[in-house]
């Protein structure tokens, strides 16, 4: 009797242990498994944020690759991710200006503040182009004052990029700054390899003379020696006119355009219709990973832009 | 100016200054473009401690190979291979620390090339370049906020929307036709809404924000409206967030925007007459909780004021005129009952990349002024959808689609009547009304839009009541947008009211925006 009346406690005892294990390993495996939330505005720095997180952290990207990146909507949706945040990683040049500063209100977080080391602004680990010497208005249309925003397309920026992101996640996690330094090591070497292959695959066409859609592609025809002639917008974010586009065609004939560049988001029409008049090659060109199905991550976008150009202009000559 | 560099390049502790330093002090003392020299020498000495430290490493790095040529190769490998990427670390590090010395320095020469006043301006090699003019220095943002004081600083946000229209109706009573306070009211031009907005970070904690509205009205009278000013706070814990001051109550999708954000010219019906033609908005005082679900949601409780004109069907006293045939008490807020309260929860989700949902439902409750003790009650339901093409330009093409419906419960009191006016029994006044819209942006800057308004009302013992009877109305809409700045837009209504009969009216809107552009919430 005695021992029948004790085996229930001991019973009891032992469930108690074997419940308060299994709690403390549940708050250890999710306390291990606890990975940095990484919320990038852009798919290129999501993806560069990956290539240095790796496995430590959680990557969410708010706009899609597709995107007008000007353009995105401020869905509520992402109040929540960035509520939920440990780091916010945006290009801090305006780009994002339409849509991130009314989430960033609503999210509540701390951490994301402008000062605070969880917000990353990654144009200040670049040099922009096209920074405005003299003043500027609204009529000169969608000009940055901080100066080109679209700094994501030079591929040699990744590793400088990259750099700043593994700063950011070692100073929130610093235990494992050697494995955010190892990963981006070792993503600098594939960078470099792949650098010097596409210098390698450009270097026949430098000085080819172009006419890009946007001002998006700038950086990108500076690392590579391509020559911009003009934009098929008169002004940044102003769509282009018929009269403009008359007058540019005779211009870009005259200098010998080759090339015809426009997001895979743009409308086709006009830019068809001012290559045939040119005799240039109309090439649609993701500028953000995601751009275009091949493009999934940071080297392969570079890969497929390098390809689509130089393929363009071996079956010109 | 006394703070020392030491050769090193490292600031010197007090205690250092008269050890060893004393005559480069000196030195330093005697220019007179201090600033600029100890920038130049803070620079140089950095690049000093760069060279220097990574020279000491490589220096470490061989000696440590030669004192183990005997041991371990492997060892030793392994101590070059740290040692080597301890360089490259450095090195890196000084690198970047140069470059961001360079910048700095570049975007201080022109400030410092500015005050020439007193500087004989020797040796320092910072050419006087013209003197560049003030927005060289300080460009303010064409997309973001205008800087009030030059440079880095933002301390406010300014920015100016009119909004005007001209048109015509075939409406007698264009006043009554058209329910919202900045809806044209007149055949001809009308002056809607010219909105000075003030918006900035206070302080850390909190952020303000106000909206001072001056309007003409169609007798030529300007008036001005304070109509938005409250402060929100930055981050509280628990995902919380209050905002208090004067503020449009957070009822349903429209009531809390500012007519220039709406895709139509004129408010929607049932906001009209049931939350005023300014809209509900009272000073007050409101909690919001981010709650902590996968997808967005959020509850928010807003208490305000329950009288006052933007308090329609709670304690206005329509400026003297009978409302439901029954004069306005004069009332002020006694205790917690006499407030208005509104709640409200919203959510959202995505069904699919290129969709989003946001619905909500939103409550209104607060004592009425036609007796000591009578209520109302407002509940409402919205729904906002849109879809946005995967590979969108400019944010076209899209469509949307945003439906509110409410129902108010008004408990009216009894009125004995008066030599004008019939007596009215104390009753029961129920409303219901809606509007749906759908807004199609065909291609980069142009937008085809139809609403549909309805509004009625169970009959009550006065009658007829042009407040409450059944009206509809359709409104199709093109609106052309050159940049986000700006925008012009053509407008019909088809009007049709149970005692007006059946009304068209064409309106053409426009809108310019100087300054800061608020980015669009969702």
């Amino acid at each position: 009797m005695a021992a029948r009346a004790h085996r229930p406690t001991s019973n009891f005892k032992d469930m108690k242990k074997f419940v308060l294990t299994i709690a403390v390993l549940l708050g250890a495996a999710s306390a291990l498994s606890a990975k940095l939330n990484v919320v990038a505005t852009l798919p290129d720095y999501g993806a560069l944020a990956q290539e240095v997180g790796g496995e430590l952290v959680k990557v969410t990207v708010l706009a899609k690759g597709t995107e007008d990146p000007h353009f995105v909507d401020a869905r509520p949706g992402f109040i929540r991710v960035l509520n939920q945040a440990d780091l916010l990683v945006e290009g801090g040049a305006e780009l994002e200006v339409g849509w991130l500063p009314p989430l960033l209100q609503s999210a509540r977080n701390a951490k994301l503040l402008a000062d605070a080391p969880g917000h990353l602004a990654l144009a200040r680990s670049v040099r922009l182009l096209d920074v405005p010497s003299g003043p500027i208005d609204r009529s000169q249309g969608d000009v940055h004052p901080a100066g080109n925003p679209h700094f994501n397309l030079d591929p040699a920026n990744g590793a400088s990029l990259a750099a700043a992101i593994a700063g950011a996640l070692a100073k929130l996690d610093p235990a494992n700054q050697s494995v955010y330094e190892r990963n981006l090591q070792s993503f600098k070497q594939r960078l470099e390899a792949k650098l010097a292959e596409w210098r390698k695959a450009m270097e026949p066409f430098r000085g080819t003379k172009v006419l890009t859609y946007h001002k998006s592609f700038d950086y990108f025809l500076e690392r590579f020696g391509l020559v911009l002639v003009g934009t098929l917008e008169p002004k940044p974010g102003i769509e282009p006119s018929p009269t403009y586009i008359n007058g540019l065609i005779p211009r870009a004939k005259e200098a010998g355009v080759k090339l015809v560049l426009i997001e895979p988001n743009r409308p086709r029409k006009t830019p068809t219709y001012v290559a045939e008049a040119v005799g240039a090659k109309l090439v649609i060109l993701p500028v953000l990973v995601g751009g275009a199905e091949k493009a999934g991550d940071y080297l392969s976008l570079f890969d497929y832009d390098v390809a689509r150009i130089t393929e363009a202009l071996k079956s010109a000559q | 100016m006394e703070e020392q560099v030491c050769l090193d390049g490292r600031r010197s502790f007090p205690f250092l200054k008269s050890l060893s330093f004393q005559a480069a002090a000196g030195a330093n003392t005697n220019t007179v473009d201090l600033a600029a020299r100890e920038r130049e020498r803070t620079m140089k000495s950095k690049l000093i401690l760069g060279w220097t430290s990574a020279f000491c490493l490589s220096c470490m790095s061989a000696r440590l190979v030669q004192a183990q040529e005997s041991s371990d190769v492997e060892q030793i490998r392994k101590q070059l291979k740290e040692a080597t990427d301890a360089f490259q670390k450095a090195s890196e590090e000084y690198r970047r620390t140069i470059d961001a010395l360079h910048k700095r320095l570049e975007q201080m020469q022109p400030k410092t090339a500015a005050p020439p006043a007193s500087a004989p301006a020797p040796a320092l090699a910072v050419a006087p370049t013209n003197p560049p003019p003030a927005e060289a220095a300080a460009p303010w943002s064409p997309t973001q906020p205008i800087r009030l004081v030059g440079g880095q600083q933002n301390y406010l946000n300014i920015s100016f929307d009119a909004l005007f229209a001209a048109g015509s109706s075939t409406a007698d009573d264009v006043e009554a036709l058209q329910l919202g306070g900045h809806d044209p009211k007149q055949r001809g031009f009308t002056v809607q809404n010219l909105e000075l907005t003030l918006d900035g970070k206070v302080d850390p904690y909190f952020r303000g924000q106000a909206n001072v509205v001056l309007q003409i009205d169609p007798d030529g009278e300007t008036a001005v409206e304070a109509e938005e000013a409250y402060f929100e706070t930055v981050a509280l814990p628990w995902n919380l967030q209050v905002k208090g001051g004067q503020y449009f109550s957070e009822f349903g999708r429209l009531n809390p925007t500012h007519p220039h954000t709406w895709d139509f010219v004129d408010l929607p019906l049932v906001n009209g007459r049931f939350l005023g033609e300014d809209g509900l908005r009272n000073p007050g005082a409101r909690v919001s909780w981010l709650v902590p679900t996968p997808f967005y949601s959020e509850l928010l409780l807003g208490v305000q004021n329950s009288q006052g004109e933007t308090a329609h069907s709670f304690r206005s006293d329509h400026d003297g005129d009978l409302f439901f045939g029954r004069p306005a008490l004069d009332m002020q807020v006694k205790n917690m009952g006499d407030l208005l309260y509104v709640p409200r929860y919203t959510f959202s989700f995505n069904p699919g990349a290129e969709h989003t949902v946001l619905a909500g439902i939103s409550g209104a409750f607060g004592p009425n002024a036609s007796g000591p003790d009578q209520a109302t009650q407002i509940y409402g339901a919205d729904l906002f959808y849109k879809w946005k093409a995967r590979r969108q330009s400019k944010g076209f093409p899209f469509v949307t689609w945003q439906t509110e419906g409410m129902y108010r419960r008004y408990e009216a009191g009894a009125f004995p009547g008066d030599i004008n006016n019939p007596a009215l029994p104390a009753e029961v006044l129920r409303d219901w009304g809606i509007y749906s819209q759908v807004s199609y942006g065909f291609r980069p800057g142009w937008v085809a839009s139809f609403r549909g308004d309805y509004v009625t009302g169970e009959q009550g013992a006065l009658r007829p009541d042009p407040e409450r009877d059944t009206r509809w109305r359709l409104s199709p809409a093109l609106t052309y947008f050159p940049t986000e700045f700006s925008k012009i837009r053509l407008q019909y209504n088809y009007d049709n009211r149970e005692d007006g009969g059946q009304d068209h009216s064409v309106w053409l809107q426009f809108e310019f925006l100087l300054g800061a552009h608020a980015a669009h919430k969702f």
